[in-house]
């Protein structure tokens, strides 16, 4: 199904594209007294993409997404959407589209009036407005709670009513705070589908903030991966998973295992790392630094396997997730690495100690 | 930094800054005519205090004269004690009717508390004149006992009629201030500790009954605070050695006009308010009052709290100790029924009283017989026809009306203003817009008196509208404050991403969501001025008389069975308005 909404849309552009950014935050920053929300920032996003901001709570993503808005006014920097300055225009001015964390639907407006305040608002003649809401709700699939109330709705159907209430209008930009965040498991994966789908089909620029690692992976185009009130690492979900570029993008993206270490070079010139659980061979293309940690993925590392390097140690637990199993392999005192089963091996008795390996370029030294 | 770019973030400061300052100019209004209309009145009476009526000198004259002469300072002695024990028996007998009310059932426990709330809001005069027609000597109780051959017992104008009609007004307040408190407990808490090995005396009050502690102290401040200023109760129902500060302050204007002396009457009557909110704010927190969770956990500290924990222990041992025999008598099922039947019982006595004076408005008899020998509707033709009670009624309608709409007015901006504040001052302006509340009406009545008759609004509606408005502030105040602090601001956020400007939001978003708040504000404000005596005793008179004023002097004459149709209608009116903000209170959808 195409959405009328889509024909309006340009189609997305390609990251890096060289035409204006949708959206351009320069130097943006924020300060309450002492503390710092967001360091100065620059971030661009091209129209059409799927941009995730992910991180801890504390990372300054919040701050961020309510500074482009309009709901929390910066300490310096500048937005421009579309190329124009918009870093003092009031919120209601902005043409910019949130989605509330608890949907913020109006408990007093029926679902067709929440839909309809966006257009009330930018003075859409009733006929327009009345058909426009009529396509958003269809778009949601929700035609047929138009009358009712939020009260009477379901979280999954409130936040289906979020979404076409933000959609209506054609926003330049969409932001949405962890717009999932209250739905449970199931709803939740089934509302992603939803979002990636609307975003296909309007072409939307959407800006999009969650803690939950998994669904940044699962949706977006390019992950901003933020901590300590700035941009960690900026890439697509598959750079930031294989490529991670330090030690807390690789900790907080998927499972890992990290070890720390020095790193020499041997006599025919590979770069080792010289760790507290020996010696590791490092792949190739290891940029030179004097010390690192190496991460090494779980599905990576394979038991009595084959490789280049190789740590023992005693198996204290299996854990067992559906899809894949897990064993967890002690190195002795406090160190555990996890190491994903291949499929239709039988899992190790605890208490066995093996050999776990890994190939050289399965790793990636980070800082 | 460039210089440029310090520029930019210099903007930005002031931005902010105005913008901080902005939401809390809503509440200047209400600022300006409480300083106006309230501070500066009741300062000005104080400073009359200490002011020589020829020469304006200092002198601590009036002062001394109190404490010297032995009348006045029985009647200050006797202030205290009345108020003190009216405080104390609110509590003892309020407080296992707000534990029933707090364990009933959601649905239940709305119709239980609207027992609670008729009383009140009923007027007090109607209450008084209920009481009058009770306890008199040819009231209801003598002529039931007449009846069985028993001789009159003297009921009225002594100290029992006094405290009767005085726990009866305070009861419904204690109750309403102490169930706040129960119903937000954690009542998992007792199982916990019954789990935990304590007997269910011990649960009680070494859990429950300290956790209640700041709900019965917020309960005390009010009942005392609010029983010291009270004139109608002790000068109807009470005798010679009954009479109040308030009733000095009356007539020292009304009859010697003496300023200075009443202003040195009201500042007893004054601090002994003030001292007691500062014990309580010292032990408790004043932010308790108005339901918000103070900072502190426990009450008091070191010996006091090792004290009062060690009685606690006593009472959980002596009502064990008392318990046992008594269950072994009564029977367990008795013992189960016996709270329902003491809060059936009190909850009678809080509204039989009101309803007595219904059949005798109807009566055909001249006296206040009970029960009435015929009934006809004589007495409300007499009403309707009398042009003096028919203006006085129009009267009170016109200016609740205008109360009412300033009130909720005023009010509104400030709630709203401080609603979304983080201003430091927050906390003080909050507490001023509550304090009418606290300062005896008295003092703030005669305070406006003064000030009034120099700017020439006595006996004027504009002086009675003031006044009132001065009054009925901290109910509006309080009433829309409570819905404001349930207000999701997101939803105003959400209203401005989508386009809404600030007006837009507060008309289309707020004020609708708050709707409830603003009726049930209009609605408490109009009947506090309806129901207004203090203000409108000084303030109001000749034709210019209200609705209670008219009463009151009529009561002060001669009991008749017009009063007792004056007060059905009254009762009827407020009881309607009630039951409207009542129903408009709860959530809408």
């Amino acid at each position: 199904m195409l959405s009328p909404l889509a024909q309006t849309r340009t189609a997305p552009v390609q990251a890096g594209a060289a035409a204006t950014p949708k959206l351009l935050v320069d130097g943006l920053t924020k300060r309450y007294g002492a503390i710092t929300a967001l360091e100065p920032t620059r971030l661009e996003v091209p129209a059409g993409e799927f941009l995730t901001l992910l991180g801890p709570s504390g990372s300054g993503k919040t701050t961020l997404l309510q500074m482009i808005c309009g709901l929390v006014e910066p300490s310096g920097g500048r937005i421009l959407i579309d190329g124009q300055d918009e870093t003092r225009t009031p919120v209601h001015k902005r043409d910019i589209g949130l989605v509330f964390q608890h949907y913020a639907l109006f408990p007093h407006l029926t679902v067709a009036e929440n839909i309809g305040f966006p257009l009330r608002m930018r003075g859409v003649a009733p006929a327009d407005l009345t058909r426009r809401v009529k396509e958003a709700l269809e778009m949601v699939h929700l035609g047929h709670l138009a009358g009712r109330f939020p009260k009477e709705l379901s979280g999954g159907q409130q936040q289906r009513v979020a979404l076409a209430r933000c959609f209506v209008y054609q926003p330049s930009v969409i932001l949405m705070d962890e717009p999932l965040g209250a739905l449970d498991k199931k709803l939740r994966e089934h509302m992603q589908y939803e979002i990636k789908r609307l975003h296909r089909e309007t072409g939307a620029t959407i800006i999009y903030v969650t803690h939950d690692q998994e669904e940044a992976l699962a949706m977006s185009d390019r992950i901003c991966l933020m901590n300590h009130a700035r941009i960690e690492q900026l890439g697509t979900p598959h750079d930031i998973y294989a490529r991670p570029k330090t030690a807390f993008a690789a900790d907080f993206i998927g499972v890992s295992n990290i070890f720390r270490g020095q790193v020499r070079r041997d006599g025919s010139g590979t770069p080792m790392l010289v760790t507290g659980n020996g010696s590791f061979r490092l792949s190739a293309d290891t940029p030179d630094r004097p010390d690192g940690t190496l991460v090494v993925r779980p599905e990576q590392l394979d038991i009595d396997g084959d490789g280049d390097n190789e740590v023992r140690g005693e198996v204290v637990d299996t854990v067992y997730a559906g899809s894949e199993t897990r064993v967890l392999v002690s190195l002795g005192g406090e160190e555990t690495i996890t190491v994903r089963l291949r499929r239709g091996t039988a899992p190790p008795r605890l208490g066995e100690v093996v050999a776990v390996r890994w190939r050289a370029d399965a790793g990636v030294l980070v800082s | 930094m460039s210089a440029a770019a310090l520029n930019h973030d210099g903007a930005f400061a002031a931005a902010r800054r105005r913008l901080r300052f902005g939401p809390l100019w809503l509440a200047a209004p209400g600022l300006a005519f409480l300083a106006i209309f309230f501070l500066f009145p009741v300062l000005r009476l104080l400073s009359l205090s200490v002011q020589d009526l020829e020469t304006s000198a200092w002198t601590g004259d009036h002062y001394a004269r109190i404490v010297a002469t032995d009348v006045y300072f029985r009647v200050l002695m006797s202030t205290f004690r009345i108020a003190g024990l009216t405080a104390l028996l609110s509590l003892l007998f309020g407080y296992p009717l707000a534990y029933w009310l707090a364990q009933l059932p959601e649905r239940q426990r709305g119709l239980a508390i609207l027992a609670v709330m008729v009383p009140f809001w009923t007027s007090y005069l109607v209450k008084t004149f209920a009481w009058m027609v009770i306890l008199g000597r040819t009231g209801v109780i003598n002529q039931i006992l007449s009846g069985t051959g028993m001789s009159p017992l003297p009921l009225l104008h002594n100290e029992f009629g006094v405290m009767a009609g005085m726990v009866h007004a305070m009861l419904p307040l204690a109750v309403l201030t102490m169930l706040p408190v129960m119903t937000t407990l954690d009542r998992r808490l007792v199982q916990a500790a019954e789990t935990l090995g304590a007997p269910p005396a011990n649960a009680f009050w070494l859990v429950y009954f300290q956790l209640s502690l700041p709900g019965v102290a917020a309960a005390g401040l009010l009942t005392f605070i609010s029983s010291l200023g009270f004139f109608i109760v002790p000068a109807l129902l009470g005798g010679p050695q009954q009479t109040m500060l308030a009733q000095l302050i009356i007539s020292q204007i009304q009859e010697m006009l003496n300023w200075a002396f009443a202003g040195a009457l009201a500042t007893f009557m004054l601090v002994a308010a003030l001292v007691t909110c500062w014990v309580y704010d010292r032990l408790f927190g004043l932010s308790s009052l108005s339901g918000e969770t103070s900072g502190r956990t426990g009450g008091g500290q070191g010996r006091l709290r090792g004290a009062g924990m060690s009685i606690l222990s006593g009472l959980a041992k002596a009502s064990t100790a008392l318990g046992g025999p008594v269950g072994r008598v009564l029977g367990p099922r008795m013992m189960d029924r016996l709270l329902p039947l003491y809060s059936a019982a009190v909850i009678v006595f809080l509204v039989a009283p009101a309803l007595v004076v219904v059949p005798i408005a109807f009566t055909t008899s001249p006296f206040l017989d009970f029960p009435p020998p015929g009934y006809g509707l004589e007495w409300f033709r007499v009403y309707f026809n009398s042009d003096l009670w028919v203006s006085a009624t129009i009267r009170s309608f016109a200016v609740a009306f205008a109360t009412a709409i300033l009130a909720t007015l005023v009010a509104g901006l400030a709630a709203l203003a401080l609603a979304r504040s983080s201003s430091r001052w927050r906390g003080a302006i909050f507490a001023f817009f509550l304090a009418p509340m606290i300062v005896p009406r008295i003092v703030i009545a005669v305070g406006l008196f003064y000030l009034f008759a120099q700017i020439g609004l006595v006996a004027t509606d504009l002086g009675l509208i003031i006044g009132h408005t001065v009054l009925a502030l901290p109910f509006a105040f309080v009433a829309i404050s409570a819905v404001v602090k349930g207000h999701d601001w997101r939803l105003d956020q959400a209203a401005a991403t989508l386009g809404a400007n600030r007006v837009k939001t507060l008309m289309l978003v707020t004020v609708p969501l708050i709707r409830g708040g603003l009726v049930a504000a209009f609605l408490f404000a109009f009947i506090t001025s309806f129901d207004e005596l203090t203000v409108a005793i000084f303030v109001s008179g000749g034709v210019k008389t209200t609705l209670p004023k008219q009463m009151w002097d009529d009561m002060i004459l001669q009991l008749n069975p017009t009063l007792a149709a004056v007060s059905v209608v009254v009762f009827a009116i407020v009881m309607a308005l009630l039951l409207i903000a009542e129903w408009l209170r709860r959530p809408a959808r």
